[in-house]
């Protein structure tokens, strides 16, 4: 029978299915952070319980880390509490840890695929919703929570429903100024936050075949913010060319075996999906949100919609979020004056992000009205710029290039947007208060985040 | 975990659609490395004033004291975004038992039933009906049999749940005992997979 990429590698994980089509799932590799797993170690602790398969697991700190001076002890008591206590567990279990001060050290969803820890076919968790990014290698990859963490370090396994599947298709060739990042604001503008929830999509599609891996994880990241359960697009040469040499890719005879199986990985002609959606991709302008969940997005030209365009139900919801944001119904969004510019999280914080940004702004100067902060995914992505010169270009243009973390994407350490401010974020969340408490966030792709940190003003990349 | 039979509660109405877990609890309060005390900054920011003043606000529900009770009652899509289980900590700790909404999020469902909180998913309608009912109104929830009922008005809706799911909660288990029932199972698993 034909079968989907994801009823490929679910089947194949599945330990047995139970009641109430409760599935138990095998897990291959199982990344942490010191913000989700503290109570999970505690747990099988209190059980008296061994770490079942502790080689399968990696760990980094990158939450709740500071991004200047890592190299000094954390200031904040309880965030360095976390660290140290991160420290400890990977220790007495035997855990490999990427921590602060080591070279393979960043965002959990950036160094997994840059160490070739993530690998096609692979069922992959981790306490943090945006695991999902691992899909863009045809993985299932998927958050959990901290029981789950708990579960998967007691018996390496989960348990979990199947989801229903869907197959995003977009096709054909994409507008100047268009990235990965406005093609998945654009489905979320479509399809709204909870458009996929109950299920595991595929993206597919002659235009997603032709985008680069940092390009694909961008959208397979933002997979959970349209409520489904992980995104996935097969694998293809892109991405074992991607995966090849790198640390902890198979190598040699290895590398033929893995490269045979991961061949395979693909949807059959005839699957069928529970639902299926075409996107054509001249209809993707460059996207950015105006309010707070990542499905309130719209072309950047565009008007802010009316109150009476939408249903009755979300009437309120709209009318509260707009408040917040401090803007109005029919309003344009070009010409908003921008506060603070950030250019990082998992979504957007890679070596190409870093240097189509730099490729823009090479050779101008920051607006006076904006504080940009550029915080790479990770050090190896950091090394790199280095290495590049982007730096320079960063640090001439009065940016502030800040170490690697999670940073403002979700203002756990002292990288918050003051109330009332507006930044334009490459991250993937603009919920009340993400970035801060009041701080207002317009979510787009890093060239018009560049635009913004250059002029001090949302515009549009293409009238430039 | 606590074992949950019948509740016959008031509750607390949240009338807003897509609350997220940055707003059930703040990314910087979730620097705990224990379970305990997330309820004290639930809704943290809807409920006060900034950090330093701390100032109930008076037009949140959480802080009217005609609301309370063991069962929180919100608009669609509730618990979407982050997959911190520390939300489902914080309502919790607040007292809750049971969220009742028209339509959750996934992490956060099975987030809320791995800690004894039961998320019961109603339609619209009878969603609408419940934030219509008057402070003293009183649902109860009868988990055996799948039921919810608006007392007052002996309005009856019945609700899915996965019948694992259910044993666990009616007899107060958590997976994980269950799972390393099956560990031989799992091995076995690993040498063939291999
Ligand atoms: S960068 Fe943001 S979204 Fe990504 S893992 Fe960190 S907090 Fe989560």
């Amino acid at each position: 029978m034909a079968k989907t990429l994801f009823d490929k590698i679910w089947d194949k994980h599945s330990v047995k299915e139970i009641d109430g089509g409760i599935t138990i799932l095998y897990i291959d590799k199982h990344l942490i952070h010191e913000v989700t797993s503290p109570q999970a170690f505690s747990g099988i602790e209190n059980r008296g319980i061994p770490i079942f398969r502790p080689k399968q697991i990696v760990a980094t700190a990158d939450h709740n880390v500071p991004t200047i001076n890592q190299h000094l002890p954390i200031k904040d008591e309880l965030g360095k509490l976390q660290v140290d206590k991160l420290i400890e567990n990977c220790k007495n279990h035997n855990i490999e840890l990427y921590g602060l001060g080591h070279k393979y050290q960043g965002i959990v969803h950036v160094i997994g695929p840059e160490l070739g820890i993530t690998q096609p076919g692979m069922t992959i968790v981790c306490g943090d919703s945006h695991t999902s990014t691992h899909g863009a290698f045809g993985c299932i990859a998927f958050g959990i929570g901290t029981s789950e963490v708990e579960m998967v370090f007691a018996t390496q396994c989960v348990m979990q429903s199947k989801p229903k599947t869907m197959r995003i298709n977009v096709d054909g060739k994409l507008e100047e100024g268009v990235l990965s990042k406005d093609i998945v604001l654009y489905i979320l503008s479509q399809i709204s936050a909870s458009g996929a929830t109950g299920y595991a999509i595929e993206f597919a599609g002659s235009t997603i075949c032709n985008l680069s891996m940092e390009a694909r994880m961008t959208i397979c990241n933002m997979s959970i913010e349209m409520g489904a359960r992980c995104g996935l697009i097969a694998p293809d040469e892109t991405t074992f060319e991607y995966i090849k040499g790198r640390q902890f890719a198979p190598a040699n005879e290895a590398w033929k075996a893995s490269l045979a199986k991961w061949k395979t990985l693909y949807s059959d002609v005839d699957s069928i999906f529970d639902k299926e959606i075409f996107i054509d991709a001249k209809d993707i302008m460059p996207m950015i949100t105006y309010g707070t969940n990542p499905g309130m997005a719209m072309a950047i030209n565009a008007n802010i919609p009316t109150v009476e365009s939408f249903d009755e139900n979300d009437k309120a919801g709209f009318i509260k979020s707009l408040a917040y944001m401090g803007l109005q119904e029919r309003q344009k969004i070009l010409g908003q004056k921008i506060d603070y510019v950030f250019i990082g999280s998992c979504t957007n914080s890679r070596i190409e992000d870093l240097r189509l940004v730099a490729n823009f702004v090479k050779g101008k100067k920051k607006s006076n009205n904006v504080e940009v902060w550029i915080v790479p995914g990770s050090k190896q992505v950091e090394q790199q710029a280095i290495e590049e010169g982007i730096d320079k270009i960063f640090i001439d243009a009065g940016f502030q290039l800040r170490q690697p973390g999670c940073s403002a994407c979700l203002g756990m350490n002292e990288d918050k947007i003051p109330a009332g401010k507006y930044c334009i974020s490459t991250s993937n969340r603009n919920f009340e208060g993400r970035q801060g408490a009041g701080a207002r966030t317009l979510l787009a792709s890093p060239l018009t985040a560049a635009v913004a940190a250059i002029t001090g003003y949302v515009k549009d990349v293409r009238e430039l | 975990m606590q074992a949950i039979k019948t509740i016959q509660s008031t509750f607390v109405p949240l009338n807003i659609e897509n609350v997220d877990t940055d707003q059930i609890i703040p990314a910087r309060f979730l620097k705990g490395t224990t379970k305990d005390g997330f309820g004290k900054n639930l809704f943290r920011d809807w409920r006060y004033t900034n950090d330093d003043e701390q100032k109930p606000k008076a037009n949140f529900v959480l802080n009217q004291t005609q609301y309370n009770g063991k069962i929180l009652v919100a608009g669609k899509n509730f618990g979407c975004g982050s997959s911190r289980e520390h939300a489902a900590w914080a309502i919790s700790d607040a007292g809750f038992k049971v969220v009742i909404s028209s339509f959750f999020a996934d992490i956060f469902k099975s987030n809320a039933l791995n800690n004894g909180l039961l998320p019961i998913t109603v339609s619209e309608n009878f969603l609408k009906e419940i934030f219509e009912q008057t402070n003293n109104a009183t649902l109860t929830v009868d988990l055996e049999k799948q039921t919810i009922c608006i007392d007052e008005i002996k309005k009856l809706e019945t609700f899915e749940i996965n019948s694992y799911k259910k044993t666990c909660l009616l007899n107060g288990y958590d997976d994980i005992d269950y799972l390393l029932g099956l560990k031989s199972e799992i091995e076995a698993f690993e040498k063939q997979y291999m």
